[in-house]
């Protein structure tokens, strides 16, 4: 029995992933926080997040979460879901320009309102609704998603597909990366805790999941 | 390898309950809000729409409640709306679950309200909800729509595809558009309305308004161009479910999900 650490630095709907981990990790306790001795006491930390990315990165400064997140994402299993797949990247073109986590590379992008889909019509944006991933690694988080599993996605940037650790990918007017890993940390640009029993299983494959700490 | 068309059943909401009716009117119950989002969950519903029609302020804590208990048991998203004044609205409800606030009425009366809402919580969960009744005596080849507010009572006199333009330049993320003429009608959205949008706007939209059969929603992805089907009648009282939905729209060439 260990303890999930949600990290809560105010904005979105912070509710869904905490019923949704709830759901899958029925022997855990799941403690929604902005108090860095939690992340320290926790087995696994989730970073969610919907919103722009200053204002996420504002907030995580004024609760000074981001050294405390610097320090053991590398350590535990540590989850980042949508806006936090943008924050643990180096930085994002949103906001005019935001510097983030950097614990892995790569740079947030716009989507272009240039690109078109299959059927030569502009994309729309954000980029809503059911879209498939195609996992690029084989990953414990992967066990029992298919490739082309449908994910519930809602976002306006996101990692291209040369990213460090890309771990899946998606199409929408051009290939992104929808998951990056690096050693204990996995960030994914989907929304799990809106993905149905897809994402259930997901979210159960992650806290079941024990890597090995990076060696600093 | 594309993104899923959506199919998202519409929950009216009035004292808790799970309403619909004709034009807005004659309003009928089809029951309890969380056993009907638990049935469209496990049916494949791609989302779910929750708008409280009462939207009096007395009862709007009442509907956070309610979006609790569902998204408690619901895994998909969320949106609602009805009676969402402020941002303070807009956090209350994102806060007990939902994933996206459609605002209508004051998105009119208070514009800024959008501008606020999308830098704070961002674009992608602020929906701007028009409703939008054709002008009397336009004609299909000049087609004119009027924007409507307080569940369709007041014409606000405002031309639809001029509003659509400025919700989106000011935040809205996503839209949702009833044809007031089609709405419990079943007969089908109206098309000109959808593809006008279409042309003129950059966001997706979520088309509403009229459905009564399976070749309506297909009509409103393929002609109309929309991003997703919204519909109440045809699957709150069994005609089809959302499974039936989805093949027939496989069938018509239509990306959909079928999982789970």
């Amino acid at each position: 029995m260990g303890s999930i650490a949600v990290i809560d630095y105010g904005m979105g709907n912070l509710f869904s992933i905490v019923k949704a981990l709830e759901h899958v990790a029925v022997n855990d306790s799941i403690v929604l926080t902005s108090d860095a001795d939690d992340l320290e006491r926790a087995s696994h930390i989730v970073l969610p997040g919907v919103g722009a990315i200053r204002e996420c990165m504002a907030e995580l400064k004024r609760l000074d979460l981001v050294k405390p997140i610097r320090e053991l994402a590398p350590r535990k299993p540590f989850l980042g879901i949508c806006l936090g797949l943008q924050a643990v990247l180096g930085f994002s073109d949103e906001n005019d320009g935001v510097e983030a986590l950097n614990l892995i590379k790569g740079r947030v992008r716009l989507f272009d309102q240039a690109l078109q889909d299959e059927a030569g019509e502009p994309i729309r944006i954000p980029h809503i609704g059911w879209n498939q991933i195609y996992p690029t690694i084989s990953h414990p988080l992967w066990n029992g998603i298919n490739p082309g599993a449908y994910f519930y996605f809602v976002h306006s940037y996101y990692a291209p597909d040369n990213v460090e650790g890309r771990a899946a990918s998606t199409v929408y007017g051009l290939d992104f990366s929808s998951a990056l890993t690096k050693g204990t940390i996995f960030a994914v640009q989907f929304h799990p805790e809106k993905s149905h029993t897809t994402g259930l299983k997901f979210l159960s494959n992650f806290v079941h999941w024990n890597p090995v700490p990076q060696s600093s | 390898m594309t993104l899923a068309k959506r199919i998202i059943p519409c929950l009216d909401v009035d004292g808790g309950r799970v309403v619909k009716g004709v034009r807005f009117q004659n309003l009928v119950d089809a029951g309890d809000p969380v056993e009907v989002a638990r049935a469209y969950d496990d049916k494949g519903a791609d989302e779910l729409v929750f708008l409280d029609i009462t939207a009096s302020s007395d009862n709007r804590e009442s509907v956070a409640d309610l979006i609790q208990a569902v998204a408690s048991e619901v895994f998909i998203p969320l949106t609602v709306g009805g009676g969402v004044r402020s941002g303070a609205d807009v956090r209350r409800l994102l806060h007990a679950g939902a994933d996206k606030i459609a605002v209508n009425t004051a998105a009119l009366t208070s514009p800024d309200l959008i501008n606020e809402a999308s830098y704070l919580f961002g674009s992608q969960c602020i929906v701007v909800a028009i409703d939008a009744r054709r002008v009397p005596g336009s004609t299909d080849d000049a087609p004119k729509w009027e924007v409507y507010t307080h569940g369709g009572r007041k014409n606000t006199g405002r031309d639809v595809e001029d509003w659509a333009r400025e919700a989106v330049a000011r935040g809205a993320g996503e839209l949702l558009v009833t044809s007031m003429d089609r709405d419990g009608t079943k007969s089908g959205f109206d098309l000109r309305l959808l593809q006008n949008l279409h042309q003129h706007v950059a966001v997706p939209v979520i088309a509403s308004g009229g459905v009564g059969s399976l070749e309506h929603l297909a009509e409103g992805i393929i002609e109309g161009h929309a991003d997703a089907v919204l519909a109440a009648s045809i699957f709150h009282f069994g005609t089809f479910t959302i499974r039936e939905a989805k093949e027939y729209l496989v069938n018509r060439g239509v990306p959909v999900r079928l999982e789970p």
